[in-house]
Protein backbone atom coordinates (compact mmCIF):
# COMPACT_ATOMS: atom_id res chain seq x y z
CA UNK A 1 0.00 0.00 0.00
CA UNK A 2 1.20 3.28 -1.18
CA UNK A 3 0.38 6.12 1.57
CA UNK A 4 0.91 10.05 1.36
CA UNK A 5 0.33 11.69 4.82
CA UNK A 6 0.07 15.37 4.53
CA UNK A 7 1.21 17.03 8.31
CA UNK A 8 1.38 20.17 9.70
CA UNK A 9 3.70 22.05 12.19
CA UNK A 10 1.81 24.43 14.59
CA UNK A 11 2.57 25.78 17.66
CA UNK A 12 2.33 23.73 20.91
CA UNK A 13 -1.25 24.06 21.94
CA UNK A 14 -0.70 22.79 25.56
CA UNK A 15 1.67 26.03 26.58
CA UNK A 16 -0.38 27.74 29.47
CA UNK A 17 -2.93 30.12 28.30
CA UNK A 18 -0.59 33.07 29.98
CA UNK A 19 2.08 32.70 27.68
CA UNK A 20 -0.77 32.26 24.71
CA UNK A 21 0.16 35.86 23.25
CA UNK A 22 -1.58 37.98 20.20
CA UNK A 23 0.03 40.83 18.86
CA UNK A 24 -3.23 42.80 17.91
CA UNK A 25 -1.82 45.23 15.46
CA UNK A 26 0.47 43.14 13.13
CA UNK A 27 -3.37 40.28 13.08
CA UNK A 28 -0.35 37.49 14.37
CA UNK A 29 0.23 35.46 17.16
CA UNK A 30 3.69 35.49 18.83
CA UNK A 31 5.52 31.99 18.88
CA UNK A 32 6.04 31.24 23.07
CA UNK A 33 9.92 31.56 23.40
CA UNK A 34 11.74 28.27 24.29
CA UNK A 35 8.89 26.20 22.98
CA UNK A 36 9.63 23.98 20.26
CA UNK A 37 6.49 24.11 17.78
CA UNK A 38 5.03 19.94 17.35
CA UNK A 39 3.15 17.97 14.87
CA UNK A 40 -0.44 19.10 14.79
CA UNK A 41 -2.27 16.31 17.42
CA UNK A 42 -4.72 14.85 14.20
CA UNK A 43 -1.79 14.73 11.75
CA UNK A 44 0.15 12.54 14.30
CA UNK A 45 -2.60 10.20 14.71
CA UNK A 46 -2.41 10.08 10.65
CA UNK A 47 1.20 9.06 11.01
CA UNK A 48 0.58 6.41 13.21
CA UNK A 49 -2.74 4.80 11.37
CA UNK A 50 -0.13 5.17 7.70
CA UNK A 51 2.44 3.48 10.30
CA UNK A 52 0.10 0.78 10.82
CA UNK A 53 -1.36 -0.08 7.38
CA UNK A 54 2.21 -0.23 6.03
CA UNK A 55 3.09 -2.83 8.96
CA UNK A 56 -0.51 -4.87 8.34
CA UNK A 57 -0.03 -4.87 4.37
CA UNK A 58 3.25 -3.74 3.03
CA UNK A 59 4.48 -0.71 1.15
CA UNK A 60 5.61 2.67 1.69
CA UNK A 61 4.74 6.06 3.63
CA UNK A 62 5.86 9.44 2.29
CA UNK A 63 5.13 12.23 4.45
CA UNK A 64 4.59 15.96 2.95
CA UNK A 65 4.31 18.99 4.28
CA UNK A 66 4.31 22.90 3.68
CA UNK A 67 6.80 25.03 5.83
CA UNK A 68 10.04 26.77 6.62
CA UNK A 69 13.29 25.39 7.57
CA UNK A 70 11.73 24.52 11.12
CA UNK A 71 9.17 21.98 9.72
CA UNK A 72 12.35 19.92 8.98
CA UNK A 73 11.86 18.86 12.98
CA UNK A 74 8.12 17.51 12.68
CA UNK A 75 9.26 15.45 9.14
CA UNK A 76 12.60 14.52 10.76
CA UNK A 77 10.49 12.98 13.90
CA UNK A 78 7.66 11.28 11.31
CA UNK A 79 10.73 9.41 9.69
CA UNK A 80 12.05 8.87 12.74
CA UNK A 81 8.26 6.84 13.72
CA UNK A 82 9.02 4.78 10.94
CA UNK A 83 7.72 6.96 7.65
CA UNK A 84 9.79 6.05 4.85
CA UNK A 85 10.30 9.85 2.93
CA UNK A 86 9.53 12.63 3.82
CA UNK A 87 9.49 15.85 1.17
CA UNK A 88 9.06 19.65 2.00
CA UNK A 89 7.18 22.45 -0.17
CA UNK A 90 9.27 25.34 0.75
CA UNK A 91 9.08 28.70 -1.09
CA UNK A 92 8.47 32.24 -0.49
CA UNK A 93 5.69 32.51 -2.73
CA UNK A 94 3.71 29.75 -0.24
CA UNK A 95 4.19 32.40 2.61
CA UNK A 96 0.30 33.52 3.65
CA UNK A 97 -1.40 30.72 2.05
CA UNK A 98 -4.84 29.81 2.99
CA UNK A 99 -6.17 26.56 3.33
CA UNK A 100 -7.19 26.74 -0.43
CA UNK A 101 -3.64 27.47 -1.37
CA UNK A 102 -2.06 24.54 0.58
CA UNK A 103 -4.41 22.43 -0.87
CA UNK A 104 -3.23 23.38 -4.18
CA UNK A 105 0.25 22.87 -2.98
CA UNK A 106 -0.14 19.33 -1.82
CA UNK A 107 -2.03 18.59 -4.63
CA UNK A 108 0.65 19.53 -7.25
CA UNK A 109 3.06 17.37 -4.64
CA UNK A 110 0.87 14.58 -5.11
CA UNK A 111 0.90 14.41 -8.58
CA UNK A 112 4.45 14.85 -9.02
CA UNK A 113 5.19 11.59 -6.41
CA UNK A 114 2.81 9.72 -8.76
CA UNK A 115 1.05 6.64 -7.65
CA UNK A 116 -0.53 6.04 -4.68
CA UNK A 117 -3.58 4.12 -3.04
CA UNK A 118 -4.33 6.37 -0.08
CA UNK A 119 -3.77 9.71 1.63
CA UNK A 120 -4.04 10.37 5.04
CA UNK A 121 -4.31 13.83 6.92
CA UNK A 122 -5.53 14.75 10.39
CA UNK A 123 -9.18 16.06 10.35
CA UNK A 124 -8.31 19.29 11.86
CA UNK A 125 -5.25 22.13 13.00
CA UNK A 126 -5.13 22.96 16.20
CA UNK A 127 -3.67 26.67 15.27
CA UNK A 128 -6.07 28.12 12.87
CA UNK A 129 -8.59 25.52 12.64
CA UNK A 130 -9.27 26.05 8.87
CA UNK A 131 -10.84 22.77 8.89
CA UNK A 132 -10.47 22.31 5.04
CA UNK A 133 -7.11 21.52 3.75
CA UNK A 134 -7.86 17.48 3.81
CA UNK A 135 -11.10 18.38 1.45
CA UNK A 136 -9.59 20.27 -0.73
CA UNK A 137 -7.15 18.35 -1.24
CA UNK A 138 -9.59 15.26 -2.03
CA UNK A 139 -11.20 17.84 -4.43
CA UNK A 140 -8.09 18.71 -6.44
CA UNK A 141 -7.11 15.27 -6.99
CA UNK A 142 -10.80 14.22 -7.58
CA UNK A 143 -10.32 11.73 -5.12
CA UNK A 144 -13.60 10.18 -2.81
CA UNK A 145 -12.83 11.35 0.70
CA UNK A 146 -14.20 9.98 4.03
CA UNK A 147 -13.89 12.16 7.40
CA UNK A 148 -13.27 12.00 10.69
CA UNK A 149 -12.02 8.11 10.87
CA UNK A 150 -11.64 6.22 13.70
CA UNK A 151 -10.91 3.04 12.56
CA UNK A 152 -9.68 2.13 8.72
CA UNK A 153 -9.89 -1.45 7.84
CA UNK A 154 -8.65 -3.08 4.29
CA UNK A 155 -11.54 -4.71 2.59
CA UNK A 156 -11.20 -7.30 -0.96
CA UNK A 157 -12.26 -4.07 -2.88
CA UNK A 158 -10.79 -1.19 -0.79
CA UNK A 159 -11.00 0.04 2.59
CA UNK A 160 -13.95 0.43 5.09
CA UNK A 161 -13.88 2.86 7.61
CA UNK A 162 -15.83 4.14 11.09
CA UNK A 163 -16.21 8.04 10.95
CA UNK A 164 -16.55 9.12 14.72
CA UNK A 165 -19.61 11.01 15.13
CA UNK A 166 -21.41 13.03 17.97
CA UNK A 167 -24.20 10.32 18.31
CA UNK A 168 -22.02 6.90 17.27
CA UNK A 169 -20.16 5.60 14.25
CA UNK A 170 -20.94 5.42 10.73
CA UNK A 171 -19.62 2.47 8.64
CA UNK A 172 -18.72 3.72 4.92
CA UNK A 173 -16.89 1.59 1.92
CA UNK A 174 -14.64 3.53 -0.26
CA UNK A 175 -12.29 2.92 -3.11
CA UNK A 176 -8.67 3.37 -3.64
CA UNK A 177 -7.25 5.87 -4.03
CA UNK A 178 -9.14 7.75 -1.66
CA UNK A 179 -8.39 10.48 1.15
CA UNK A 180 -9.28 10.00 4.85
CA UNK A 181 -9.06 12.45 8.05
CA UNK A 182 -8.10 10.70 11.01
CA UNK A 183 -9.50 11.55 14.40
CA UNK A 184 -7.89 11.03 17.96
CA UNK A 185 -9.87 8.27 18.25
CA UNK A 186 -8.26 6.09 16.14
CA UNK A 187 -4.71 5.77 17.91
CA UNK A 188 -2.23 6.30 20.18
CA UNK A 189 0.55 7.88 18.46
CA UNK A 190 4.58 5.79 19.02
CA UNK A 191 7.37 7.61 20.39
CA UNK A 192 9.81 7.37 18.28
CA UNK A 193 12.19 4.81 18.95
CA UNK A 194 16.54 5.16 19.12
CA UNK A 195 16.93 2.88 16.10
CA UNK A 196 14.51 5.09 14.44
CA UNK A 197 15.69 8.62 15.17
CA UNK A 198 19.33 7.50 13.81
CA UNK A 199 17.61 6.27 10.71
CA UNK A 200 15.88 9.55 10.30
CA UNK A 201 19.04 11.36 10.81
CA UNK A 202 20.60 9.74 8.16
CA UNK A 203 17.92 10.57 5.49
CA UNK A 204 17.47 13.39 3.03
CA UNK A 205 14.92 15.57 2.87
CA UNK A 206 14.27 16.89 -0.25
CA UNK A 207 13.09 20.68 -0.80
CA UNK A 208 10.24 21.26 -3.83
CA UNK A 209 9.50 24.57 -4.93
CA UNK A 210 6.82 26.51 -6.58
CA UNK A 211 8.11 25.46 -10.16
CA UNK A 212 8.37 21.57 -8.99
CA UNK A 213 5.43 20.92 -7.81
CA UNK A 214 3.72 22.87 -11.42
CA UNK A 215 2.41 25.31 -9.09
CA UNK A 216 1.43 28.92 -10.27
CA UNK A 217 2.93 30.92 -8.04
CA UNK A 218 -0.34 33.46 -8.32
CA UNK A 219 -2.47 30.57 -6.84
CA UNK A 220 -0.90 30.53 -3.56
CA UNK A 221 0.58 32.76 -0.70
CA UNK A 222 -1.29 35.76 0.67
CA UNK A 223 -2.68 37.17 -2.27
CA UNK A 224 -4.52 34.13 -3.17
CA UNK A 225 -6.35 33.79 -0.32
CA UNK A 226 -9.76 35.06 -0.09
CA UNK A 227 -10.45 36.05 3.29
CA UNK A 228 -8.49 39.03 4.83
CA UNK A 229 -7.79 39.13 8.68
CA UNK A 230 -9.45 42.47 9.97
CA UNK A 231 -8.78 41.56 13.69
CA UNK A 232 -7.19 39.24 16.20
CA UNK A 233 -7.67 39.11 19.84
CA UNK A 234 -7.35 36.92 23.07
CA UNK A 235 -11.21 36.84 24.34
CA UNK A 236 -11.55 38.29 27.84
CA UNK A 237 -13.44 36.49 30.54
CA UNK A 238 -14.96 38.33 33.84
CA UNK A 239 -13.51 35.88 35.90
CA UNK A 240 -15.86 36.43 39.13
CA UNK A 241 -16.02 33.29 40.79
CA UNK A 242 -17.01 33.02 44.05
CA UNK A 243 -15.49 30.56 46.59
CA UNK A 244 -17.23 28.85 48.51
CA UNK A 245 -15.82 26.96 51.91
CA UNK A 246 -15.80 25.84 55.01
CA UNK A 247 -15.10 24.10 58.09
CA UNK A 248 -14.76 20.76 56.08
CA UNK A 249 -15.02 19.92 52.65
CA UNK A 250 -18.10 18.58 53.09
CA UNK A 251 -19.75 21.26 54.25
CA UNK A 252 -18.53 23.80 51.54
CA UNK A 253 -20.45 21.15 49.25
CA UNK A 254 -23.70 21.14 51.36
CA UNK A 255 -23.16 25.17 51.22
CA UNK A 256 -23.14 25.05 47.34
CA UNK A 257 -26.26 22.95 46.70
CA UNK A 258 -27.96 25.39 49.30
CA UNK A 259 -26.32 28.20 47.09
CA UNK A 260 -27.61 26.47 43.92
CA UNK A 261 -31.14 26.24 45.57
CA UNK A 262 -31.31 29.75 46.95
CA UNK A 263 -30.50 30.93 42.85
CA UNK A 264 -33.00 28.41 41.76
CA UNK A 265 -30.70 26.63 39.30
CA UNK A 266 -31.29 23.17 40.62
CA UNK B 1 -24.90 40.32 -8.13
CA UNK B 2 -26.99 37.28 -6.64
CA UNK B 3 -28.52 38.00 -3.03
CA UNK B 4 -29.84 35.01 -1.88
CA UNK B 5 -28.74 33.39 0.89
CA UNK B 6 -28.73 29.39 0.98
CA UNK B 7 -28.36 26.96 3.66
CA UNK B 8 -27.83 23.91 4.30
CA UNK B 9 -30.53 22.37 7.13
CA UNK B 10 -30.15 18.80 8.92
CA UNK B 11 -32.08 16.36 10.13
CA UNK B 12 -31.77 15.45 13.50
CA UNK B 13 -33.65 11.80 13.11
CA UNK B 14 -37.47 12.08 12.85
CA UNK B 15 -37.07 16.06 13.33
CA UNK B 16 -35.46 19.04 12.00
CA UNK B 17 -32.13 19.51 14.49
CA UNK B 18 -32.01 22.60 16.72
CA UNK B 19 -28.61 24.17 14.81
CA UNK B 20 -30.75 24.57 11.43
CA UNK B 21 -33.20 26.97 12.96
CA UNK B 22 -29.65 28.52 14.44
CA UNK B 23 -28.65 28.87 10.72
CA UNK B 24 -32.70 30.17 9.82
CA UNK B 25 -31.93 33.19 12.15
CA UNK B 26 -28.99 34.07 11.04
CA UNK B 27 -29.85 33.43 6.99
CA UNK B 28 -32.87 35.53 7.45
CA UNK B 29 -31.10 38.05 9.12
CA UNK B 30 -28.46 38.48 6.06
CA UNK B 31 -30.80 37.75 2.75
CA UNK B 32 -32.74 40.78 5.16
CA UNK B 33 -29.56 43.05 5.12
CA UNK B 34 -28.58 42.05 1.39
CA UNK B 35 -32.49 42.22 0.30
CA UNK B 36 -32.46 38.51 -1.26
CA UNK B 37 -34.43 35.72 -0.43
CA UNK B 38 -33.54 33.04 2.22
CA UNK B 39 -33.29 29.82 0.30
CA UNK B 40 -32.99 26.31 2.46
CA UNK B 41 -31.71 22.86 1.78
CA UNK B 42 -32.91 19.45 3.07
CA UNK B 43 -31.55 16.24 1.91
CA UNK B 44 -32.68 12.92 4.21
CA UNK B 45 -34.52 9.80 2.86
CA UNK B 46 -38.07 8.96 3.57
CA UNK B 47 -39.42 11.58 5.62
CA UNK B 48 -37.92 14.44 4.71
CA UNK B 49 -40.11 16.65 2.51
CA UNK B 50 -42.75 16.53 5.45
CA UNK B 51 -40.03 17.91 7.74
CA UNK B 52 -38.42 20.37 4.81
CA UNK B 53 -42.19 22.68 5.22
CA UNK B 54 -40.90 23.67 9.14
CA UNK B 55 -37.92 25.26 7.79
CA UNK B 56 -40.71 27.87 6.18
CA UNK B 57 -42.05 28.70 9.46
CA UNK B 58 -38.49 29.45 10.98
CA UNK B 59 -37.93 31.73 7.80
CA UNK B 60 -37.24 30.25 4.53
CA UNK B 61 -38.84 31.85 1.79
CA UNK B 62 -38.04 28.91 -0.25
CA UNK B 63 -37.02 25.33 0.72
CA UNK B 64 -35.38 23.38 -1.69
CA UNK B 65 -36.28 19.19 -0.27
CA UNK B 66 -33.93 16.28 -1.68
CA UNK B 67 -35.36 12.88 -0.29
CA UNK B 68 -34.21 9.88 -1.74
CA UNK B 69 -32.89 6.75 -0.82
CA UNK B 70 -29.46 7.44 -1.56
CA UNK B 71 -29.75 10.08 0.68
CA UNK B 72 -31.17 7.95 4.01
CA UNK B 73 -27.40 7.43 5.12
CA UNK B 74 -24.69 9.57 4.55
CA UNK B 75 -22.17 9.79 2.38
CA UNK B 76 -19.68 12.35 1.12
CA UNK B 77 -20.00 11.98 -2.44
CA UNK B 78 -23.51 11.74 -2.84
CA UNK B 79 -24.28 14.58 -0.53
CA UNK B 80 -21.75 16.79 -2.39
CA UNK B 81 -23.78 16.21 -5.71
CA UNK B 82 -26.94 17.29 -4.48
CA UNK B 83 -25.91 20.26 -3.24
CA UNK B 84 -23.97 21.80 -5.49
CA UNK B 85 -26.35 21.14 -7.94
CA UNK B 86 -28.38 22.84 -5.65
CA UNK B 87 -26.19 25.73 -5.13
CA UNK B 88 -25.76 26.06 -9.28
CA UNK B 89 -29.85 26.62 -9.35
CA UNK B 90 -30.03 28.97 -6.35
CA UNK B 91 -26.78 30.55 -7.09
CA UNK B 92 -26.31 32.63 -3.53
CA UNK B 93 -24.03 34.63 -2.58
CA UNK B 94 -23.77 32.86 1.19
CA UNK B 95 -24.02 29.40 1.41
CA UNK B 96 -24.39 28.43 5.02
CA UNK B 97 -23.52 24.99 6.32
CA UNK B 98 -23.67 23.89 10.41
CA UNK B 99 -20.19 22.53 11.81
CA UNK B 100 -21.58 19.21 12.12
CA UNK B 101 -20.12 15.89 10.90
CA UNK B 102 -22.05 16.49 7.53
CA UNK B 103 -21.75 20.20 7.06
CA UNK B 104 -17.88 20.53 7.75
CA UNK B 105 -17.72 17.57 5.65
CA UNK B 106 -19.00 19.05 2.49
CA UNK B 107 -18.21 22.67 2.76
CA UNK B 108 -15.08 22.73 1.90
CA UNK B 109 -15.23 20.49 -0.88
CA UNK B 110 -17.89 22.87 -2.59
CA UNK B 111 -16.27 25.83 -1.67
CA UNK B 112 -13.12 24.90 -3.39
CA UNK B 113 -15.08 23.99 -6.50
CA UNK B 114 -16.74 26.98 -6.69
CA UNK B 115 -13.34 29.31 -6.18
CA UNK B 116 -15.40 30.45 -3.20
CA UNK B 117 -13.97 31.86 0.45
CA UNK B 118 -14.84 29.26 3.16
CA UNK B 119 -14.65 30.20 6.91
CA UNK B 120 -15.00 27.33 9.57
CA UNK B 121 -16.50 27.32 12.65
CA UNK B 122 -18.12 30.75 12.90
CA UNK B 123 -19.62 32.13 15.95
CA UNK B 124 -20.89 35.18 14.34
CA UNK B 125 -21.75 36.28 10.95
CA UNK B 126 -22.67 39.97 9.51
CA UNK B 127 -21.99 41.86 6.19
CA UNK B 128 -19.36 44.59 5.91
CA UNK B 129 -20.07 47.08 3.31
CA UNK B 130 -22.02 43.91 1.74
CA UNK B 131 -19.03 42.01 2.06
CA UNK B 132 -19.18 38.56 4.08
CA UNK B 133 -17.80 38.85 7.97
CA UNK B 134 -17.57 36.40 10.14
CA UNK B 135 -15.93 35.88 13.55
CA UNK B 136 -14.08 32.87 14.62
CA UNK B 137 -12.25 31.48 17.29
CA UNK B 138 -8.97 29.93 16.61
CA UNK B 139 -6.02 28.48 18.38
CA UNK B 140 -8.54 26.29 20.33
CA UNK B 141 -10.35 29.14 21.49
CA UNK B 142 -7.19 30.90 22.60
CA UNK B 143 -7.96 33.76 20.30
CA UNK B 144 -11.04 35.31 18.00
CA UNK B 145 -10.12 36.20 14.54
CA UNK B 146 -12.38 38.58 12.24
CA UNK B 147 -12.02 38.04 8.82
CA UNK B 148 -14.00 39.39 5.43
CA UNK B 149 -14.48 38.38 2.10
CA UNK B 150 -12.07 40.05 -0.21
CA UNK B 151 -14.99 40.06 -2.95
CA UNK B 152 -18.71 39.71 -3.39
CA UNK B 153 -18.53 36.20 -4.82
CA UNK B 154 -19.86 33.24 -3.08
CA UNK B 155 -18.77 32.59 0.55
CA UNK B 156 -19.26 29.16 2.43
CA UNK B 157 -19.28 29.60 6.08
CA UNK B 158 -19.90 26.97 8.47
CA UNK B 159 -21.47 27.61 12.03
CA UNK B 160 -21.24 26.79 15.00
CA UNK B 161 -23.67 25.41 17.09
CA UNK B 162 -25.19 27.36 19.83
CA UNK B 163 -23.19 30.32 18.95
CA UNK B 164 -26.42 32.24 17.60
CA UNK B 165 -29.99 32.56 18.46
CA UNK B 166 -32.08 29.99 17.09
CA UNK B 167 -35.20 31.52 15.15
CA UNK B 168 -38.60 31.85 16.35
CA UNK B 169 -41.27 29.44 14.96
CA UNK B 170 -43.95 31.66 13.07
CA UNK B 171 -47.09 29.57 12.59
CA UNK B 172 -48.55 30.33 9.04
CA UNK B 173 -45.74 32.16 6.86
CA UNK B 174 -45.95 31.64 3.46
CA UNK B 175 -43.03 29.89 1.61
CA UNK B 176 -42.68 28.22 -1.02
CA UNK B 177 -41.38 24.10 -1.03
CA UNK B 178 -39.67 22.99 -4.23
CA UNK B 179 -38.87 19.42 -4.50
CA UNK B 180 -35.24 18.54 -5.97
CA UNK B 181 -35.05 15.03 -8.16
CA UNK B 182 -32.08 13.59 -6.28
CA UNK B 183 -30.22 11.45 -10.06
CA UNK B 184 -27.20 10.14 -8.57
CA UNK B 185 -24.88 9.71 -11.02
CA UNK B 186 -23.36 5.88 -10.00
CA UNK B 187 -19.90 6.55 -11.66
CA UNK B 188 -18.70 9.33 -10.32
CA UNK B 189 -19.64 7.37 -6.56
CA UNK B 190 -17.07 5.63 -5.41
CA UNK B 191 -18.25 5.26 -1.79
CA UNK B 192 -21.16 3.35 -0.04
CA UNK B 193 -22.96 3.74 2.84
CA UNK B 194 -23.25 0.58 5.08
CA UNK B 195 -24.67 1.46 8.49
CA UNK B 196 -24.93 3.95 11.67
CA UNK B 197 -24.03 1.97 15.25
CA UNK B 198 -25.67 4.70 17.43
CA UNK B 199 -23.24 5.03 21.34
CA UNK B 200 -26.91 5.35 23.35
CA UNK B 201 -25.57 7.63 26.22
CA UNK B 202 -27.52 6.79 29.49
CA UNK B 203 -30.22 8.78 30.60
CA UNK B 204 -30.29 12.79 29.27
CA UNK B 205 -29.07 13.77 25.64
CA UNK B 206 -26.09 15.80 26.90
CA UNK B 207 -27.03 18.53 23.84
CA UNK B 208 -30.38 18.17 25.20
CA UNK B 209 -29.81 18.58 29.21
CA UNK B 210 -30.50 21.50 31.43
CA UNK B 211 -27.47 20.35 33.81
CA UNK B 212 -24.28 18.42 32.43
CA UNK B 213 -22.40 17.18 35.42
CA UNK B 214 -19.05 16.45 34.08
CA UNK B 215 -14.92 14.90 34.49
CA UNK B 216 -12.00 15.28 33.83
CA UNK B 217 -8.76 13.83 34.18
CA UNK B 218 -9.15 14.60 38.21
CA UNK B 219 -11.33 11.96 38.43
CA UNK B 220 -8.34 9.68 38.42
CA UNK B 221 -9.70 6.57 36.73
CA UNK B 222 -13.03 5.00 34.73
CA UNK B 223 -15.07 3.79 37.81
CA UNK B 224 -14.92 7.32 39.58
CA UNK B 225 -17.60 8.26 36.75
CA UNK B 226 -19.77 6.26 38.83
CA UNK B 227 -19.73 9.02 41.55
CA UNK B 228 -20.68 11.66 38.82
CA UNK B 229 -23.37 9.49 37.25
CA UNK B 230 -25.01 9.38 40.81
CA UNK B 231 -25.29 13.09 41.06
CA UNK B 232 -26.80 13.27 37.73
CA UNK B 233 -29.38 11.14 38.53
CA UNK B 234 -30.60 13.18 41.41
CA UNK B 235 -30.24 16.23 39.63
CA UNK B 236 -32.02 14.16 36.16
CA UNK B 237 -28.59 15.57 34.32
CA UNK B 238 -26.16 14.30 31.14
CA UNK B 239 -22.67 13.12 32.13
CA UNK B 240 -20.20 14.22 29.92
CA UNK B 241 -16.25 14.62 29.78
CA UNK B 242 -13.26 15.92 28.92
CA UNK B 243 -10.99 15.01 26.21
CA UNK B 244 -8.02 13.89 28.50
CA UNK B 245 -10.65 11.54 30.29
CA UNK B 246 -11.69 10.53 27.05
CA UNK B 247 -8.63 9.83 25.49
CA UNK B 248 -7.20 8.17 28.85
CA UNK B 249 -10.30 5.58 27.33
CA UNK B 250 -11.81 6.11 30.49
CA UNK B 251 -15.38 6.86 28.61
CA UNK B 252 -16.91 7.02 25.35
CA UNK B 253 -15.94 9.99 22.81
CA UNK B 254 -19.52 10.63 22.59
CA UNK B 255 -19.36 12.28 25.90
CA UNK B 256 -16.82 14.65 25.29
CA UNK B 257 -17.45 18.13 25.91
CA UNK B 258 -14.84 20.58 23.77
CA UNK B 259 -14.17 22.04 20.73
CA UNK B 260 -13.82 18.67 18.88
CA UNK B 261 -16.54 17.04 21.08
CA UNK B 262 -20.16 18.35 21.58
CA UNK B 263 -21.11 21.92 22.54
CA UNK B 264 -23.10 22.02 25.21
CA UNK B 265 -25.44 24.91 26.57
CA UNK B 266 -27.31 23.70 30.30
CA UNK B 267 -28.28 26.10 32.80
CA UNK B 268 -25.96 24.52 34.90
CA UNK B 269 -22.55 22.71 34.11
CA UNK B 270 -20.86 21.07 36.95
CA UNK B 271 -16.81 20.74 36.33
CA UNK B 272 -15.46 18.20 38.54
CA UNK B 273 -11.08 17.37 37.94
CA UNK B 274 -11.89 19.64 34.67
CA UNK B 275 -8.87 21.97 34.50
CA UNK B 276 -10.64 24.16 32.10
CA UNK B 277 -8.65 24.34 28.94
CA UNK B 278 -9.37 26.12 25.89
CA UNK B 279 -10.41 23.16 23.91
CA UNK B 280 -12.75 22.53 26.47
CA UNK B 281 -14.54 25.55 27.39
CA UNK B 282 -15.49 25.72 23.87
CA UNK B 283 -17.43 23.31 24.26
CA UNK B 284 -18.68 24.11 28.01
CA UNK B 285 -18.75 27.65 27.39
CA UNK B 286 -22.38 28.62 25.93
CA UNK B 287 -23.80 26.91 29.17
CA UNK B 288 -25.15 29.71 31.69
CA UNK B 289 -23.69 28.92 34.98
CA UNK B 290 -20.52 26.98 35.98
CA UNK B 291 -20.11 25.15 38.91
CA UNK B 292 -16.26 23.94 39.53
CA UNK B 293 -14.85 21.35 42.04
CA UNK B 294 -11.10 21.27 41.27
CA UNK B 295 -7.95 20.74 43.79
CA UNK B 296 -5.94 23.21 41.79
CA UNK B 297 -6.78 27.02 42.94
CA UNK B 298 -5.13 28.69 39.86
CA UNK B 299 -6.83 25.99 37.80
CA UNK B 300 -8.15 28.36 34.37
CA UNK B 301 -11.51 26.52 34.97
CA UNK B 302 -12.37 28.93 37.70
CA UNK B 303 -11.98 32.14 35.68
CA UNK B 304 -15.35 30.76 34.06
CA UNK B 305 -16.80 29.35 37.21
CA UNK B 306 -19.89 31.24 39.18
CA UNK B 307 -18.76 28.79 41.99
CA UNK B 308 -16.08 27.32 42.36
CA UNK B 309 -14.61 24.60 45.59
CA UNK B 310 -11.31 23.88 45.90
CA UNK B 311 -10.82 20.38 47.25
CA UNK B 312 -11.02 17.09 46.56
CA UNK B 313 -13.80 15.70 45.05
CA UNK B 314 -14.46 12.46 46.18
CA UNK B 315 -14.91 14.55 49.47
CA UNK B 316 -17.50 16.80 47.72
CA UNK B 317 -19.13 15.23 45.62
CA UNK B 318 -21.03 13.06 47.76
CA UNK B 319 -22.06 15.30 50.50
CA UNK B 320 -23.39 17.58 47.55
CA UNK B 321 -25.15 14.72 46.01
CA UNK B 322 -26.59 13.84 49.34
CA UNK B 323 -27.63 17.63 49.74
CA UNK B 324 -29.68 17.71 46.27
CA UNK B 325 -31.16 14.48 46.93
CA UNK B 326 -32.47 16.15 50.14
CA UNK B 327 -33.30 19.95 48.77
CA UNK B 328 -35.30 18.17 45.91
CA UNK B 329 -37.37 15.87 47.87
CA UNK B 330 -38.59 18.85 49.83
Amino acid sequence: MEILVCIKQVQDPDIPPRDFKVDEEKLAVIPPANVPPVINGFDENAIEAAIQLKEAHGGKVTVLTVGTDKARDALKKCLAMGCDEAILLQDPAFEGSDAFGVARLLAGAVRKVGAFDLILCGRLSSDWSYGATPLALAEALELPSVGQLQKVEATASGLRCERALEEGVEVVDVSTPCLLTVSNEMNTPRLPSVKGILMASRKQIPVWSAADVGVDPASVGAGAATLELTKLYKPVFSGTCEFIEGETLEEAAEKLALRLREDKII
Amino acid sequence: MPKDVLILAERAGDRLALVSSELCGIGRKLAGEAGGSLVALLLGGPGTKDLAKGLIALGADKVLAAESEHLAGYTNAVYTQVIDRALGEVSPFILLVTNSSIGRDVAPRIAFRRGASYAHDCTDLSLEGGRFAAVRPVYGGSAVSHVRSKTEALSVASVRAKALPPAEVQEGRGGELVEVTVAVEAGKVKMSFVETKRVEAEGVRLEDAEIVVSGGRGLGGPENFAHLHELAKVLKAAVGASRAAVDAGWVPTQMQVGQTGKIVSPNLYIAVGISGAMQHMVGAGPSKNIVAINTDPEAPIFQRARYGIVGDYKKVIPAFTKKCKELLEK
